[in-house]
């Protein structure tokens, strides 16, 4: 097996087109698994057990199973009852939702963590429940979450290749076609590699400096 | 309704693969953990760049890429591999470098005191960490371990991929040859969720066993 720079040199315009779906599928399942974390989070916390319990136990089940099997499920078996989805937004809902039941756990931490007075000076100025979450509770517990987050995030951006499984082209799956094509393995496989490399090490010092930025309450 | 049974049988058969490949992968992480984990507390500058290049690399590129990269790179360098031992070592290669980082933490969290005590009583550095700071720092991996563990079980699902036939593989399988999605992704996600919570049920009784006598001692 030899390296051969002038087929990295060919086959780099279409890795980079590959990078750029990888990102934005990135983007989006972290949007979407902010949001949904924050849904099954509070939703967890309702005093009303019929609502608390079946979510609890959705979130503990989308997290012992699989990404690539819920992607599966949503890719192949949603069709089946008439929803219809483009590989990316099926990406993006399956990255969103799993990774959304693992952001549930660090808002339930972090909201665990603002301190009791909180709550009991929020209702001693007669603040409604929609009021004490967003204007106590939530900008409280929210920037220490933050570095948390932002590593789940990067642990999504890891597991995108996954996408490829339900033939959305990002990376993995350009490299995949490359080498197809081209019979060549080591080239596209270790510019994969190196690519995740070079983006998760950068977004390490990203979370550095958040970690820097809003700091975690130490113990 | 086709013969289900039959079918059922194959991502049985699929199973006993994917148990086979979690617990064959286990081992190997738990190995590797350690060896990195005390290898990047070591005194030696080189065994502690080493390991440190072990953890950052294999955390910062995805599952799926070195699985792919064992699987059709290093056989052009001349490590043929069966798809069973090349998911077995990207498994447990990434898994154990998640792990080593357990055990950093949990060993640097035993208290200064536990050092001294070690250097007053004359033991040397291996006798120390093996009477005195790891069955100590053992009960504090064990929870983040078991993590590790489910998540080393959701990570199989990916050496479908690479053509191995465990449960994910088969369930495809299945798909394409009745056309029905829903059932065979429902019986493996189901599969998957069950395996999960025995393995979150073990480690739990394996805490309380470890943990048994230590409840005074412990705050």
């Amino acid at each position: 097996m030899e390296w051969d720079w002038d087929f990295v040199w060919q086959i780099l315009p279409t890795l980079i087109q590959g990078v750029k779906i990888t990102i934005l599928a990135t983007l989006l399942g972290s949007v979407l698994a902010a949001v949904v974390g924050l849904a099954i989070a509070l939703l967890r916390r309702s005093p009303n057990r019929l609502i608390s319990r079946p979510v609890g136990f959705f979130a503990e089940f989308i997290r012992g199973t699989p990404l690539l099997v819920q992607l599966y499920f949503i890719f192949y078996v949603l069709p089946d009852i008439g929803i219809l989805l483009p590989p990316l937004v099926a990406g993006v809902i399956g990255l969103g939702l799993h990774y959304g039941t693992y952001a549930a756990e660090v808002y339930r931490a972090g909201i665990d963590n603002v301190p009791r007075g909180q709550w009991e000076a929020a209702k001693a100025c007669n603040l409604s429940a929609r009021q004490t979450w967003t204007h106590i509770i939530l900008p409280q517990a929210i920037p220490p979450m933050i570095p948390a987050l932002a590593n789940y995030f990067v642990a999504m951006f890891k597991e995108t290749p996954l996408l490829s499984a339900i033939t959305v082209l990002e990376l993995m799956n350009q490299a995949k076609l490359v080498a197809n094509s081209y019979y060549r393995y080591v080239e596209p496989m270790t510019l994969v590699g190196v690519f995740f490399l070079i983006i998760s090490l950068f977004s390490v010092i990203l979370l550095r400096w958040l970690e820097r930025r809003y700091g975690r309450i130490e113990r | 309704m086709t013969d289900w049974s039959g079918y059922l049988y194959l991502i049985l058969q699929g199973a006993l693969v994917t148990v086979e490949l979690t617990l064959m992968g286990s081992v190997l992480a738990l190995i590797m953990a350690f060896v990195a984990g005390l290898g990047r507390l070591s005194r030696f500058f080189a065994v502690r760049a080493l390991a440190t290049a072990y953890i950052e690399f294999f955390r910062g590129t995805s599952i799926f890429v070195q699985l792919f990269w064992v699987y059709f790179v290093l056989p052009l360098a001349g490590f043929e591999l069966t798809p069973l031992q090349a998911g077995v070592l990207g498994l447990g290669l990434n898994v154990g470098a998640y792990g080593a980082e357990v055990v950093r933490g949990a060993v640097q969290s035993i208290g200064k005191e536990q050092y001294e005590a070690c250097v007053a009583l004359n033991l040397g550095r291996w006798q120390g960490m093996r009477h005195v700071i790891l069955p100590q720092a053992l009960l504090l991996m064990l929870p983040t371990f078991g993590n590790n563990a489910i998540e080393l079980l959701k990570a199989t699902s990916v050496v479908s991929l690479i053509s191995l036939a465990d449960m994910t593989f088969q369930a495809n399988i299945v798909r394409s040859q009745t056309g029905n999605t829903m059932l065979p992704f429902a019986t493996i996600l189901i599969l998957y969720f069950a395996m999960a919570s025995a393995i979150s049920w073990g480690v739990r009784t394996l805490e309380r066993r470890m943990a048994r006598g230590l409840d005074g001692v412990r705050t």
